[in-house]
Parts: C-alpha cells; structure tokens; sequence
C-alpha cells in the first residue's frame, strides 16, 4: 500500500488555496471559454470528489504533467453519503467541487437539477465512439454531455468454481440453469447459497434491464413507470422461486459478512458489474485462485444480452468557476493516459479502444486462476442492452428499495407486491417534486 | 446521588463495591462481610461478559490480517499475528489521514471538553455560592436541559450554525461541545457541599477579592469535581459522532469518529478498498486514550462521587 506523500502537502496548502480560489474566482468572473489545453497550462487549483482510489495516481500523474496545477482530492464519502454531502454543498452555494464522481444511476438527477455543466463545448462532443454504448448513452441526458465515464460495469457472473467443481454441478448459462443450480448446490451444502441477496435496487433495476424491462421513461419532466412491464414480471418470477425456496444467502451485500462470504465459500456465484475483480482482489484475498468469470446467464438459451450495473462518471460542477481546466483533467482521467492507470489499479475501462487491445484481451489474471478474465468483460460490454434509463430521482428510488421491495425478503410479500408498492411511492414523489409521473 | 446512611463504615477505607448497597436496608450485616449471592454473582458475570467480549474481539482482531479476519475465528487468534503491521498501515493508509483525524480529536477534546468543564466549573460555583435573582429560574433550565440529548439538539443546531456560516468548520464541532448541562448542575452540587460558605466568609473577611478567593481557596477544593467533570465531557467529545457527522463535510476536519465510519463504509462500492483490518486496528487506537485517561484520572473520579455522601 504505497501512497504518494504529495496529497499531505496539498491538503496543507488548500486551506490557503480554497481561500485564494474564492477570491480570485471574484477578480476574474470565471473564464469558462478559455480551452482545457490553455487553461492547463496556465495552471490553477481543482477541488475533486471521488472515492475511488485510482483517482488518486491520476490526479499525481496529471500534476506531474503540468506542474502549475494543483488538485485537491477530497474523498467526501462513498455513493449516496456523497450525495447528500454534494446536494448539501450545492444547496448551502459553498464548498462545491470542481469535479465530482457520480454513478451513472445518480447522474441524471444532477443533471436534471442543473447542478452539472453541459460538456459538449469544452471538447466532448468530440468523443462520440470514444467510449462503449452503455456509459456513453449515461452521461448523454437530453441535449448535452454531462460528465465522461470513468469505469463501466457490464454484468458478467462471477463464480467459485471450486464449489461447483466439489458439488459436480454445471456452471448454469440460463437463469433457469441458474435455479436448478441453486436448488442443487444448497441440498448438496446447506451452508452453501447460489448467491446472497437481502434487496438491492441496484441488482434488481439491472436485472430487469437484461430481462427486457423498460419500467423508467423520461422525456424532459415527463416520467412514466411501469414496473409491472414484460421484463420486470420475469425477473419478479424467476427471483421469486429463489426467495420463497430460500436459496439466496440472507447477507446484505458490502457488509463484512458478505466479504467473508465470498471467500469461505458461503456464496457461489455474484452477478455483477466488471469492475467487481478489483473489489475481489483487495477484499477477498481467500478467494485467490477460486473464483471464475463467465457470461451473465441468459433468459433465452444462445442469446448474449447483459446490461450494466454500476460504474461511474465524473462531471464538472456547473459551481466551478475553471470549467476548462476541470474538463482538461476530466478528459486525462477519463480517455487519456489516466485510463491506464485505472486499468493498473484493477478499474474496467469504458473506452473502446481499451476494450478492444489485444494486450488488454490476452492478460492474464492471477486472482482467477489464469483466466482471461478480460475477454468474457469485454464481451459483456459490447453485449448490454440499449435503450434503459434511470429516473431522474434515482437516488432517492433507491433509497426506498428496502422498504417497498426489500419487504418481500423478509416478510410474506412478494417481489411482484414489492414492486407495484415501489411504482406507487415512486409516482406519488416524482408529482410532488414537480414531474409529471405516471 | 447520596446516601442518607451516616454509617461510619462508609467512610472507612474502600473494601468490596457492594456493600453500600446492602448496608441500607439495615439488617446490621457487616460492610466487611456481605452476604454472598450465587445470583448476583450470575448476573455481574453476565454484565461483565457482555461488556469485556466486544473489547476482547476488538483487540484479537486488531491483530489480524483482512485475509484472516474473515477465515478465522472471532474470537480467537488467526494465523498471522499482524498487529504492528496493521498500526502501521493504519497510521500512514491514505497519507496519514488517521493522524490528522486523532489530531482532530484531540482538539475537539481539548477545547470542547475543556472549555465545556471551565465553563461548568464557574458556573456550577457561582450558582452555588451566590445568590440572585432569577437562579431558581436558572436551575430549572439547567435540569430541563440535562433531560433533552443532543441528539436531539443536533439539527437545531446544525440549522443555526449553517446561518451563520460555521458549518464544515472546527467551531461546528467545538462551540456546541462547550455547552454541557449535566457538567454544570454536578458542579453545581459539588460545589454546595465541597467548599463550606464559611470558608469564603473567612477569606472575604481577610480581604481577598472574589476572583483570589475563587482561584486561590476554592478550585483546589473542587478538583476533584472538575476532574469528574472533564472525564464525562472528554468521553462525550470524544465519541461524539453525529454532531460532526451533520456539522462537517469536509474529511479533513473529521474527527476519528467519522473517520473511522468512513473507512468502514468504503468498502462498500465498486472500486472502494475493502479495510476492515484498518477499520479494527484504528478503533483499538481510538480507545486507548480513553483508557489511558481513566487510568490516570479514576482516583479522582472516586473520591469525587464519593464526596457530600457523608457527614463529617
């Protein structure tokens, strides 16, 4: 764990900076036109919120590259706590951050708030094809561009293949697989769950996506839900069997017992995004050498349909007052020599050209036992569904997951119930904070 | 808070803990030999567990990998025994941000815990021994404010500071950490029965100004309330957590706390670091200026209850 010591001398010197950047900031009245290239080379502060941790040698490396700039990386929290912490500082008109990271669920509700700047001129409307369909459609709301993707997470399962192998069952390819699977793996283990799921409105969206469902429509303030449309029903059946049966692990997912979980051999198989390695290799270091990656399974036998889940931008503040230098380290982090580095740090890259290098597609990964883990990653990208949008009050869609849908884990509803219940809170807050939902 | 029992075995020198207890209900058993009770013995044991187990894990995990924490048992140790090795990298994870948060704490404690027991201790005293209009009034405020946590206070709290611009700054953390009613009324009663009004009346007499008679003859004899005073602000502040939580913003500022709730919260997202090993090891090193301070404090502390509880 070797972490520059540069970030110190920085925080020491931001008090003074933020203070100096206030002022100039009323000298000058912003300069919004000038060019990133320009503007990076005049130098100047930026203040960045993210939590991930290879933003960090990106930020040492573009400072390295141009001395006059100096970056203050402030990890505000993770997801939602950083929101609310962003809502906060964008409401209170101080302590806004140049550069912000934002998950792609969350991105339209700041873009809809007009919170983020509209990127386009400053050099992303050059980037069409830069970046694969899915983050790349994310970041693009209505007319304008409003962040560049940092990672993206097409789903893919991951598997302990130790397990299966030990229990002699097949590595499921279709959900239904996938339920027979589970059934087989629990009567051959009790201990033993297919997966581990408590309710996770991220897993559950993302489900649907790849089932077909297109419960969320926005146009402009017009929303329309329908979380009882073809592709949602599948998902509430097929998951259904698994809650009733109970053959899903009670562990809510990220909690220590989860980690421990997918090491001890508790969960055998974790549909999810790509950039889970990452995660595996710093938090599941009993795992090494067990785990495996294949293809999401499928609904119909032979198809290749994933969808994302996860993954994250990152957006100039509409607040920051050095929009050009902000998109000049957004554009090195995002699709320049940044990506690299997040590769090297364990990221999955949302760049095509990335996605499609042989030297990426051939690496071996050791965690996985040797498996070109990347191949079946980049697969997955090129396989997501089109057409899915997230609701521009996402954020809070999913902070009330636990309560409507999450019920059905742990009462007598069902995930059907569950979901009616969502749609209805969901359309009732959406009105009262001046869409029109229905 | 007293007893009414002017046993003279209460003032003897200190034996076993229960015997007051006991002594009260008058059935002229010996302080010296309390009757032994198989239940209560059960029910201390109990208490006594369900207190030492969450520290006894803590400790042993703290000496454990992330690898092992997980694969081994709770409470025993793991393979590794990887306590330096965890203090290390919990003091320089993340450019040493550990530091600057126990740095932050210690602030916090110094001047909200401390300025919290100044301003009790004048206050406490000057409501004890002068009298003026209003202080009925102002007892009843300070017992109505002892009743109301400041939990509750928070948001009101956060709502004003956020007015006046104080939000994300140390003073967020540090000026509503000075106001403490319980530290007021206890200095307030210690006050009443730990400095004789004659005693004030003798150096009035001899001439010494307020201020002397304050510095000079009662504070020594108040030491030991200020002492349990400063112990009961000190574990406050520094455990405070959702003060700062909604007050700060910015990491920088966060006391461990926050700090440590961070860290733990970073290993749920894609691309966050899973650190539970740090997680563990920073909270052992968040403890042990509290232990440290009882150890060198607790003296104090006990004659300081004790004080008022009998005549002499």
């Amino acid at each position: 764990m070797t972490r520059t010591t540069r970030r110190a001398a920085v925080r020491g010197a931001a008090l003074v900076g933020a203070l100096a950047l206030t002022l100039a900031a009323c000298s000058s009245g912003g300069d919004d036109d000038a060019a990133p290239d320009a503007a990076a080379e005049e130098g100047g502060e930026l203040l960045v919120w993210a939590w991930d941790p290879t933003v960090e040698p990106i930020a040492d490396a573009y400072m390295e590259a141009n001395p006059d700039v100096t970056i203050e990386l402030v990890n505000a929290g993770t997801g939602n706590d950083q929101y609310t912490a962003l809502q906060n500082a964008i409401g209170a008109g101080s302590g806004i951050p140049d550069l912000a990271q934002i998950e792609y669920y969350a991105l339209p509700q700041f873009a809809i708030g007009e919170s983020l700047a509209d990127i386009t001129e400053l050099g992303a409307g050059d980037l069409e094809g830069t970046y694969t369909p899915g983050p790349w459609s994310a970041v693009n709301q209505g007319e304008g561009i409003y962040g560049l993707p940092l990672d993206s997470g097409p789903m893919a399962m991951f598997y302990n293949a130790e397990l299966f192998t030990q229990h002699g069952i097949e590595v499921p390819t279709t959900w239904e697989q996938y339920v027979a699977a589970a059934t087989a793996l629990h009567a051959a283990d009790p201990n033993a769950y297919i997966t581990a799921d408590t309710g996770d409105a991220g897993f559950a969206t993302s489900m649907i996506w790849q089932a077909g469902g297109r419960p969320f429509e926005v146009d402009g303030t017009t929303v329309t839900i329908d979380l009882a449309d073809e592709g949602s029903a599948r998902f509430a059946t097929l998951w259904q069997q698994l809650v009733t049966d109970d053959l899903v692990a009670p562990i809510s997912a990220w909690s220590d017992e989860w980690y421990q979980g997918l090491g001890n051999g508790t969960i055998a198989t974790l549909v999810t995004g790509a950039w889970m390695p990452g995660n595996f290799e710093s938090g599941v270091a009993e795992g090494a050498g067990k785990w495996r990656v294949a293809p999401m399974p499928q609904w119909t036998e032979g198809e290749s349909v994933s969808a994302e889940n996860g993954g994250s931008a990152m957006s100039v503040m509409e607040a920051s007052e050095n929009k050009a230098l902000a998109y000049d380290f957004l554009e090195f982090a995002s699709s320049g020599d940044g990506v690299a580095l997040r590769l090297e740090g364990g990221g999955f890259p949302a760049t095509v050209a990335d996605l499609e290098s042989e030297e990426y597609l051939a690496q071996e990964s050791e965690y996985f036992g040797g498996q070109k883990i990347n191949e079946v990653l980049a697969q997955a990208a090129g396989d997501v569904a089109e057409g899915w949008q997230y609701l521009p009050f996402q954020v809070y869609a999913n902070s009330v997951f636990n309560d409507t849908v999450g019920q059905a884990y742990v009462s007598g509803t069902t995930l059907t119930e569950g979901l009616a219940a969502w749609q209805d809170q969901l359309v009732t807050y959406g009105n009262d904070q001046g869409f029109t939902v229905d | 808070m007293t007893t009414a029992t002017p046993s003279p075995a209460a003032a003897t020198p200190r034996r076993a803990p229960a015997p007051r207890l006991r002594s009260t209900r008058g059935r002229g058993r010996s302080v010296d030999r309390p009757r032994r009770s198989v239940l209560l013995t059960v029910l201390t044991g109990i208490v006594l567990l369900y207190s030492l187990v969450p520290l006894a894990w803590l400790v042993i995990n703290a000496t454990k990998t992330q690898g092992d924490l997980f694969s081994s048992f709770g409470l025993w140790f793991g393979d590794s025994f990887a306590l330096l090795t965890n203090i290390g990298q919990t003091l320089t994870y993340d450019d040493a941000i550990f530091v600057r948060w126990f740095l932050n704490t210690v602030l916090y404690v110094a001047l909200g815990a401390g300025g919290a027991t100044a301003l009790a201790v004048i206050g406490g005293y000057g409501l004890a021994k002068f009298t003026f209009p209003g202080k009925r009034g102002v007892f009843a405020v300070v017992i109505g404010a002892v009743a109301v946590p400041g939990t509750a206070l928070a948001v009101p709290t956060f709502l004003m500071f956020s007015q006046l611009g104080l939000t994300n700054t140390p003073w967020s953390v540090i000026i509503p950490s000075l106001i403490s009613p319980f530290g007021l009324y206890l200095m307030w009663t210690f006050a009443a029965e730990a400095v004789p009004t004659e005693l004030l009346e003798a150096a009035r007499i001899d001439g010494a100004t307020e201020a002397r008679t304050f510095a000079q003859v009662s504070l020594p004899l108040l030491a030991p309330g200020i002492v349990t005073v400063l112990l009961f602000t000190m574990v406050a502040t520094w455990n405070n957590y959702f003060l700062p939580l909604i007050m700060l913003k910015d990491p920088d500022w966060y006391p461990l706390t926050l700090g440590l709730n961070a860290w733990n919260a970073q290993a749920a997202t894609a691309g966050g670091e899973a650190i539970f090993h740090l997680v563990i090891t920073g909270s052992v090193l968040t403890i042990v200026p509290l232990v440290v301070a009882f150890l060198f404090l607790q003296r104090y502390w006990q004659s300081g209850l004790a004080a008022g509880s009998v005549k002499e």
